[in-house]
């Protein structure tokens, strides 16, 4: 269709690298070589060993300018890898580096074929397909946009408070958006941490009163953020703030209101303590609560549910701060980049049955217990199960929804710790006997092994295998009134039927339930378990595939209070180089529109993913924002009238490469 | 329209007369009634199976072959096999018929040489998934004459019915016959061992670890304080009753359960007949019912 015409103008210099073994094992890169030198408008064809080198680099420069020439073709491993080293070298040269094509003989050829003749044509075929394409090459220009310095962080656990603290310590203006009415996270719940045994609280708390008392952050809690538009460095959120039915700016939280409100004692499962105690319709979370604002829970406050209260509340207010006409609020806000924070939940253990959570009262989650040993918790501290007693033997069953292909295939990674953590609190609570069941101890971390090497000591038990089940059922008298715990003990060999007075369940981390429409707000992509998906697993661990957007703590996967940590300070640094270079370069392989040939019938509007097209009233033709142009081509294809046309993937391009690599092979076939 | 074949299998044609007469009887009550499949042969249980697979699923098949032959009119066709070997054994050849295309090809050879032939279109099921899910609680509540007032039921479903196939509820904590039971006026009793083995066929072999498993069962139905036991499966019937005299001189014990089908205790909440229901038959009266008859303040009435 579109015939590569001799053109003297066109003057291509072709590279195939060999990747040390990688390539050169199964491609004949000399070969290669040879036979694209023959192909028209080639003035030179190089094998080199590596071409990202330094000293392949310079081969290209220096042969543009002896050479003279105006397209340059690099075949060997991903563009994803070094096509912005060698676009840079192009550059260096003295070429636009839109001049440049990537052929990737590597991933697509030598690491996929054993064949050594079959690859090296398919090279070949690859190399002449990009060759034939580079003849219809632009100069294209990359566009720079400004970095707006506001970040927004999504979840204020501790991965987002210390994200925050980073950034504003830094000079960087923070929105904080947290969902509940306080922030902390589920680190605020725990007792104590592993392995160094610090009480959570005591390390958390002051992060909290920094994270609100910090001139450079705005802390929205209650709120969730309902909308992101724009583009890196030019996002706009829109949030809606809750009613807590507290003027936030007037409330000291000196709770009067709560101690005159109409209930006299708490009623409603407390949130805070996992339904262990009881809280009234206005409460303050717990007493290190940040903001320290009282909050009103409209499913259970009388006034709010009815109408008809005495409303006790608003009298004992002095400063007039209970508002129970209180409206959502929304905010819009101009920032630049986002970090998303949103954390993961616990597997629900309701789901395995036969471990009878919420059928046997002395059966508890971690969490719970987490809260029971707590000085503030619901006991005071005092382990006292939900029947009254104090256990005197006490089953702890570690991969209750990890490592279960019914359940989730994954380890929870932070499981094993805690279980060990739990287990020596609850030791040294009770003196009770403690036994832990697990599959196999995952205690990689520093000082970890240490640690479930001193609860060992201490004399709690550890025995391998999987529970069977958690029974009521007595097979003795001693069994009588027990939770029997049956088990095949894989180092004895032996069933073995243990009863204890209390059971723990170590539930595993799973993705938030609601993390696929965070998702949607955000534009970033899940994993198949569905938590966040980073850019590269081990290279970009805190990116997502969105520019300027960024994930941090375990809503990308279970991390540990440490890990998150790091990951949050990795989170903010990205978000710093963002801000501090003060612009970003966009690709320019973005769609256009030939106004000419638009007829403005709108299909490409809706067809877009990424919201870039818009409608031109005036001119009654579509129109492409740049800026947040992906360049998927989809409106490309869609087009009914062919008016949209995308930089880098011309028709002229596209077909030419077609034709490229269907047009007759070498004959290295016959020849060889 | 759904078409019901029955195949009835050895044991309910011997020791689990009584089951055949209570799953017909309520069956026809429930205006579905059900024919039985001409010439059928033993559906290869387990000791066919441990001698000779192949030669045990040909057994099997050609019950399936026969079905589909004698009600060619209707794709729609469903076995009802009321015991749970019989259940789990059509079940297992459907599945590794569908699953091996050799030996698939093996048993359609042998099939052929009768004149039959296996489509695969039939499908298996229990009664208990069929009362329950086909006909349906709502049309059981309304057929009820005489609730079950005050009986406290413990439901034992045996092993075969929810295992490896899990097909109609969960295999370690079933609920059908709970709501069944609960559709007839009882009160199913909640206990951990609605799917532990009773014995099976260890009664008859090492029969010391075959009546230990069978008491385990029964001693908890005592201590939860049920009244009786419903059972899906010939086997666990006959263990648990017929033996429990034997468990009791062992075990220095004094058992008395009465353990009964689900479709006599459907047919006492009907009010079909005694005579053809079973009732007459068991070796363990069920006391708690002529009390209950009586009068007083539970009223079965």
């Amino acid at each position: 269709m579109f015939e590569t015409k001799p053109n003297n103008e066109i003057r291509i210099g072709f590279y195939v690298c060999h990747c040390g073994h990688n390539i050169a094992d199964t491609v004949d890169v000399k070969e290669v070589a040879k036979y694209v030198a023959t192909l028209p408008g080639v003035i030179i064809s190089r094998e080199y060993k590596y071409m990202c080198s330094d000293p392949g680099q310079e081969l290209i420069q220096n042969d543009i300018k002896e050479h003279n020439l105006n397209r340059i073709v690099v075949a060997s491993c991903s563009p994803l890898l070094h096509e912005h080293t060698f676009r840079n070298a192009t550059e260096k040269g003295g070429l636009n580096p839109f001049y440049f094509h990537m052929v990737n003989i590597r991933e697509n050829v030598s690491w996929v074929h054993e064949d050594k003749k079959e690859a090296t044509i398919k090279a070949m075929d690859l190399a002449r397909a990009a060759i034939k394409r580079v003849f219809f090459h632009k100069k294209l220009e990359t566009k720079k946009v400004d970095i707006h310095p506001d970040v927004l962080i999504v979840g204020g656990g501790i991965a987002g408070i210390h994200a925050a603290l980073t950034l504003a310590n830094a000079g960087k203006k923070v929105y904080l958006v947290e969902r509940e009415p306080t922030i902390g996270g589920h680190m605020a719940k725990f007792d104590k941490t592993f392995p160094t045994l610090d009480c959570a609280a005591c390390i958390l708390t002051p992060k909290m009163s920094a994270v609100k008392n910090h001139p450079n952050i705005t802390l929205w809690t209650y709120s969730e953020v309902t909308k992101v538009e724009g583009f890196v460095g030019n996002y706009k959120a829109t949030i809606e703030r809750k009613p807590r039915y507290i003027n936030e700016d007037l409330c000291v939280g000196c709770i009067a209101c709560i101690d005159e409100c109409v209930y006299k004692e708490g009623k409603y499962p407390d949130e805070f303590n996992m339904g262990l105690s009881k809280r009234k319709p206005i409460y303050i979370p717990f007493p290190q609560a940040t903001p320290q604002v009282v909050v009103i829970d409209p499913e259970t406050c009388i006034y709010l549910k009815t109408g008809k209260c005495k409303k006790t509340c608003v009298e004992a207010c002095d400063r007039n701060a209970v508002v129970l006409d209180q409206k959502p609020e929304i905010k819009e806000i101009n920032i630049g980049t986002i970090i998303i924070a949103t954390g993961y939940q616990f597997f629900d253990p309701s789901r395995i049955t036969y471990y009878g959570y919420g059928k046997y009262q002395n059966v508890y989650t971690g969490l719970e217990i987490e809260r029971l040993v707590n000085a503030s918790g619901p006991t005071g501290g005092e382990v006292i199960m939900r029947d009254g007693r104090r256990p005197k033997s006490i089953g702890i069953i570690h991969c209750v929804g990890s490592r279960d292909v019914n359940t989730h295939l994954w380890c929870s990674r932070l499981c094993c710790m805690y279980a060990v953590k739990l287990a020596h609190l609850l030791k040294e609570h009770t003196g009770a006997e403690v036994y832990n069941f697990y599959i196999d101890m995952r205690t990689a971390g520093k000082g970890y092994e240490e640690f479930y090497d001193k609860v060992l000591k201490e004399g709690v038990h550890f025995i391998r295998g999987r529970v069977a089940e958690v029974t009521d059922w007595a097979s003795t008298k001693d069994e009588e009134g027990k939770l029997i715990m049956r088990v095949e003990d894989t180092l004895i060999g032996v069933v073995r039927r243990v009863p204890v007075d209390m059971v723990v369940l170590i539930c595993g981390v799973e993705p938030k339930e609601d993390a696929q429409d965070v998702r949607r707000i955000f534009n970033i992509s899940c994993s198949t378990e569905g938590f966040f998906m980073e850019r590269h697993p081990k290279l970009a661990p805190v990116d997502t595939f969105t520019d300027g957007i960024f994930i941090a703590g375990a809503c990308q996967g279970p991390k540990d209070i440490p890990d998150s940590v790091a990951q949050a300070g990795a989170a903010a640094a990205q978000c710093m180089a963002l801000i501090d270079c003060g612009s970003v370069e966009l690709e320019p392989n973005t769609a256009y529109i030939v106004e000419e040939e638009c007829s403005g019938c709108k299909s490409c509007i809706q067809l877009c993913p990424y919201t870039a097209i818009s409608f031109n009233d005036e001119k009654k033709k579509a129109y492409i924002n740049e800026a947040l142009c992906k360049g998927c081509g989809t409106c490309v294809a869609s087009c009914p009238s062919g008016s949209i046309r995308q930089n880098l993937f011309e028709n002229e391009e596209i077909f030419s490469e077609i034709e490229g690599l269907l047009s007759p092979a070498f004959e290295y076939t016959k020849e060889n | 329209m759904t078409q019901y074949i029955y195949y009835p299998g050895c044991s309910v044609k011997s020791t689990g007369k009584v089951y055949e007469e209570s799953l017909l009887s309520v069956f026809k009550y429930l205006d579905t009634p059900l024919k039985e499949i001409d010439d059928w042969n033993c559906c290869g249980a387990t000791a066919y199976f441990s001698i000779d697979e192949s030669e045990a699923f040909g057994l099997a098949a050609r019950n399936l072959a026969l079905a589909e032959k004698q009600f060619n009119g209707s794709k729609n066709l469903h076995i009802v096999a009321p015991c749970s070997a019989c259940y789990l054994v059509l079940k297992k050849t459907q599945d590794y018929l569908n699953r091996d295309q050799e030996l698939r090809r093996k048993i359609e050879l042998g099939l052929n040489e009768v004149g039959l032939s296996y489509e695969s279109f039939v499908q298996v099921r229990h009664p208990l998934d069929v009362v329950v899910n086909d006909i349906g609680l709502d049309k059981i509540k309304e057929k009820v004459t005489r609730p079950l007032r005050g009986l406290k039921v413990a439901c034992y479903y045996g092993c075969q019915i929810v295992r490896p196939y899990r097909d109609f509820d969960h295999e370690r904590n079933p609920m059908t016959m709970d709501n069944l039971v609960e559709a007839l006026g009882g009160e199913p009793i909640d206990w951990p061992l609605k799917t532990r083995c009773c014995g099976g066929s260890l009664t008859g072999t090492i029969e010391e670890v075959g009546l230990r498993l069978s008491y385990i069962i029964l001693r908890e139905v005592r201590r939860r304080g049920a009244d009786l036991v419903i059972t899906t499966c010939p086997l666990c019937q006959f263990n648990l009753e017929c033996y429990q005299e034997r468990i009791n001189k062992d075990f220095n014990e004094s058992l008395e359960i009465p353990i009964i089908y689900f479709t006599q205790l459907m047919g006492l909440a009907f009010g079909i007949s005694d005579k053809e229901i079973g009732i007459h038959r068991l070796f363990i009266p069920i006391t708690k019912l002529a009390k209950l008859r009586k009068g007083g303040e539970n009223v079965y009435v």
